[in-house]
């Protein structure tokens, strides 16, 4: 977890000094924000996908994808990680209430939508045997969520794993539910 | 008390001093502070790049310098001759055959002279070449990876120091000893030294593929000095251009004994001519020993082999493969313009400095316009390939380099300056002072047939007053000039690693396109690589025991392992799974010879663990790789000699 602060403390000290040189209006800037580009703007075609590219490339997570970029939170998904990513297919995001996407996608709602986004990451590589029945994973929100395995199916907070991807920084799972954190 | 308040009152009126001075140099040259800011001229913005490469020898340090210009940022150190803790260069067992020689392992070697290889006579961005004075040597250095991938060791010769310049198509990277020795190697009073001791110039055949050396032929020469050589080009491609000192073939005080000719000799070498006789067989193999070292990119390893044999041409014997030109007082530098017909002379204990042309050098040849001979070799007459003489331009002429604009520049050691001059007419036109008594001097291309002549670095032997103080060792600088204008003009001063001899440097473009990001992982041919976490094992063969790791981010497989024991020779083979550009994972096992062993994506590397102590034993990674590196760990049982633990590995517990 050091790792990570540290990790998150240089991506605020690169966010710093940025709006310094690019921000003239510096004395109104919001502090409380934390939205910079990071490392998604590293053009590299020869590297494997990260799991942002990944995301991207994949049809069926186009509904996440434009969650992630309305939250601002594409950074998260092309850093160092390493990074367990459990995503949503489509019809995960039809299958919630009506007008709740198009709620969560305005911007006023964009704190929200990133800590329901967030929730869908856990910092390290969880695959495979990792994924024991029981075993509670610490996700970026700071929330614990439990893997189940039923015969050969795994399940992660209720959600199916449908299928593994891996990722240059990690892994993607993709589900079939959202993992909506429970209200606080 | 009081000296202190008189050093501070100095150094005040110093800074004061100085800060005048750079104000004046500044308005003055342009009549304006704005027209000319060098601040501007060599400011590369947060996040862009430099216009330029230089690849700057690093001396005594035996490594390779990488850095930008204009910003004159160090970019990388490339271990060449010695070993280097922040790559594991020569300590991990995939590179230390690299430092072997027919004289043993030797972890600490020179680098000297850095060229880039070429294409049609312009620098093409693939391989650095560079050689080793000490124990004679020739590397190349892969601008792929920028890691040194062949070390070839150079028979017969001793002080490898007119090295290691390419021709216009890297046919051949040249190597001409600096001592002339007794040839072969034999045991005989030194004062038998006229006559009996020889020089070999060696001639390394590079494959146009893969950069691959081989030694092809050697032209042994009569036991004088060899400082530097450059090859022709354009017109005098097939010749080779050695300079020479101590003529007299004194063997005691040179200082004094090898002043005494009034001209000594730039050698041409007509290697065209020798591939002839070559092909002709008229070449006499002889024994040798000599080691080369060649590192794979596909099994992460190096081949180690001992050549026996060398092919010798005898130049006293074979009529048309060498010529002497006379040349003023010990010359040091021999460079041949980019046109190919001016060759250089900086006799370094001369006024002035002599400038021959090729082509007239062609026609005293055929002329037969001699001066008697040197063991055979015609001497040709000095007057007959003379073009021009520079008058007084300094004093101590060491290096020329070109900017393709019809002008020369030369560095002078004891007078401490860069002086332009104009081929053809040989008139000085501009002189800068460097800080102090500079050495080699490098344009970008300087040394080709397309020089990219916009900026000159002055490699400097003395620092001085320059820098910050750091005790008594002041580390050598480097100044850059802008040469784009008709004065030069001194733009920078930046540090240099080791003592700098020579540099090659090139644009951008030229070079970057090469530059690898990762290897891939279904290349790796190493004998231990682990591909899968699947397939990772312990495997015991006697002491020995060989762990098949892997690396990812963020831990190791396996990270628990058990059953070692005392007196073991462990053998940790660490494969990155990481596909990732700049993503290299670390390693580390307390007790080990190495340390922060690194290895790149796709890459295995090696180290061996000697456990002395029972006990259990952290390893983890040391590069600082993701947001779970400080969890990248794992350990280590180690049990007395006669324990009963079997061997086991886990990750997980699994």
């Amino acid at each position: 977890m050091k790792g990570l602060i540290i990790a998150l403390l240089s991506l605020s000290v690169l966010f710093v000094s940025c709006q310094r040189t690019g921000n003239q209006q510096s004395s109104t800037e919001d502090l409380t924000k934390n939205t910079p580009k990071g490392q998604a703007s590293v053009v590299d075609e020869e590297s494997s996908p990260n799991i942002l590219q990944l995301a991207i490339q994949t049809k069926d997570l186009s509904t996440l994808v434009a969650a992630v970029q309305a939250a601002e939170i594409e950074h998260v998904l092309v850093n160092a990680g390493p990074l367990t990513v459990f995503a949503p297919v489509n019809s995960a995001f039809d299958a919630l209430p009506p007008g709740t996407v198009d709620e969560l996608l305005k911007p006023e709602n964009k704190k929200k939508l990133a800590y329901i986004l967030t929730n869908h990451a856990a910092p390290g590589t969880y695959k495979g045997r990792l994924l024991k029945d029981g075993r509670k994973i610490y996700m970026a929100t700071g929330e614990y969520i439990e893997v189940t395995r039923k015969g050969d199916d795994v399940y992660f907070g209720g959600a199916k794993i449908l299928a593994t991807v891996d990722a240059s920084n990690g892994v993607v799972h993709l589900i079939d539910k959202v993992l909506v954190p429970e209200e606080k | 008390m009081k000296s202190m308040y008189k050093n501070a009152v100095m150094a005040l009126v110093l800074f004061a001093g100085l800060t005048l001075v750079s104000c004046n140099q500044g308005g003055s040259n342009n009549g304006g502070a704005l027209k000319s800011s060098a601040a501007e001229k060599v400011f590369v913005a947060p996040g862009e790049y430099d216009s330029h490469y230089a690849f700057i020898s690093g001396g005594f340090s035996g490594q390779l310098s990488v850095y930008g210009l204009p910003s004159g940022r160090l970019f990388k150190v490339i271990p060449v001759f010695s070993v280097d803790a922040e790559k594991a260069y020569g300590f991990n067992e995939e590179t230390r055959d690299m430092l072997k020689t027919s004289h043993g392992y030797i972890p600490w070697g020179d680098s000297h002279h850095p060229d880039i290889s070429q294409t049609n006579g312009v620098v093409d961005g693939r391989w650095v070449f560079i050689n080793e004075n000490n124990t004679p040597r020739i590397a190349r250095v892969s601008l792929e990876t920028y890691e040194t991938a062949e070390i070839i060791e150079i028979p017969n010769s001793a002080g490898n120091h007119s090295s290691s310049f390419v021709t216009e198509n890297t046919e051949y990277v040249v190597a001409g000893t600096r001592f002339s020795v007794p040839i072969p190697q034999r045991d005989i009073s030194i004062k038998d030294y006229k006559g009996n001791f020889k020089a070999a110039l060696s001639f390394i055949k590079v494959d146009p593929e893969s950069g691959n050396m081989d030694l092809d032929f050697q032209v042994l020469m009569p036991g004088f000095d060899y400082d530097l050589s450059h090859p022709g080009r354009g017109k005098s491609h097939g010749w080779f251009f050695f300079s020479t000192y101590n003529t007299e073939e004194a063997h005691t005080l040179l200082e004094v004994n090898a002043s005494q000719n009034d001209k000594d000799f730039i050698a041409a070498v007509n290697w065209k001519k020798a591939q002839e006789y070559i092909k002709q067989g008229k070449f006499k193999t002889m024994p040798a020993k000599y080691v080369h070292n060649v590192y794979s990119d596909e099994t992460h390893s190096t081949i180690s082999t001992t050549k026996k044999s060398v092919r010798v041409l005898d130049a006293s014997k074979l009529p048309g493969l060498v010529y002497l030109m006379p040349t003023p007082k010990s010359p040091h530098g021999c460079d041949v313009d980019p046109s190919g017909e001016y060759i250089v002379g900086s006799g370094k204990l001369s006024a002035s400095m002599t400038v021959h042309s090729f082509s007239k050098m062609l026609k005293a040849i055929e002329n037969k316009e001699f001066d008697g001979e040197a063991y055979g070799i015609p001497i040709l007459k000095f007057e007959s390939t003379l073009a021009g003489t520079v008058e007084q331009p300094g004093l101590g002429p060491l290096h020329t380099e070109f900017d393709g604009k019809g002008n020369a520049y030369t560095t002078f050691f004891i007078s401490s300056e860069v002086v332009k001059w104009k081929l053809g007419t040989w008139e000085v036109v501009d002189r800068k002072p460097t800080y102090y008594s500079v050495g080699h001097l490098m344009i970008p291309g300087g040394n080709s047939r397309k020089p990219f002549g916009k900026y000159l670095v002055a490699m400097n032997k003395i620092t001085k007053d320059r820098y910050l103080p750091t005790g008594p060792e002041v580390t050598q600088s480097a100044q850059l000039y802008d040469i784009s204008g008709e004065k030069m003009e001194l733009l920078l001063d930046f540090p240099t690693v080791g003592e700098p001899h020579y540099a090659a440097g090139a644009p951008a473009e030229v070079v970057k396109g090469f530059s690898k990001k990762f290897f891939k992982l279904e290349e790796n041919k190493h004998p231990y690589a682990t591909k899968s976490e699947d397939d990772v094992r312990v495997v015991r063969d006697g002491k020995n025991v060989h762990v098949y790791m892997t690396a990812i981010r963020s831990h190791f497989a396996p990270d628990n392992i058990e059953g070692i024991k005392v007196g073991d020779r462990v053998y940790f083979h660490v494969t990155n799974l990481e596909q990732d550009y700049d993503v290299p994972h670390g390693i580390s096992m307390i007790g080990a010879n190495t340390s922060e062993l690194l290895i790149m994506p796709g890459q295995t590397e090696t180290f061996v663990w000697e456990p002395k102590q029972v006990g259990v034993w952290p390893f983890y990674c040391t590069d600082f790789c993701s947001a779970l590196h400080q969890e990248m760990q794992g350990y280590v049982r180690v049990s007395p000699r006669n324990s009963n633990v079997k061997l086991s590995w886990s990750l997980d517990d699994e």
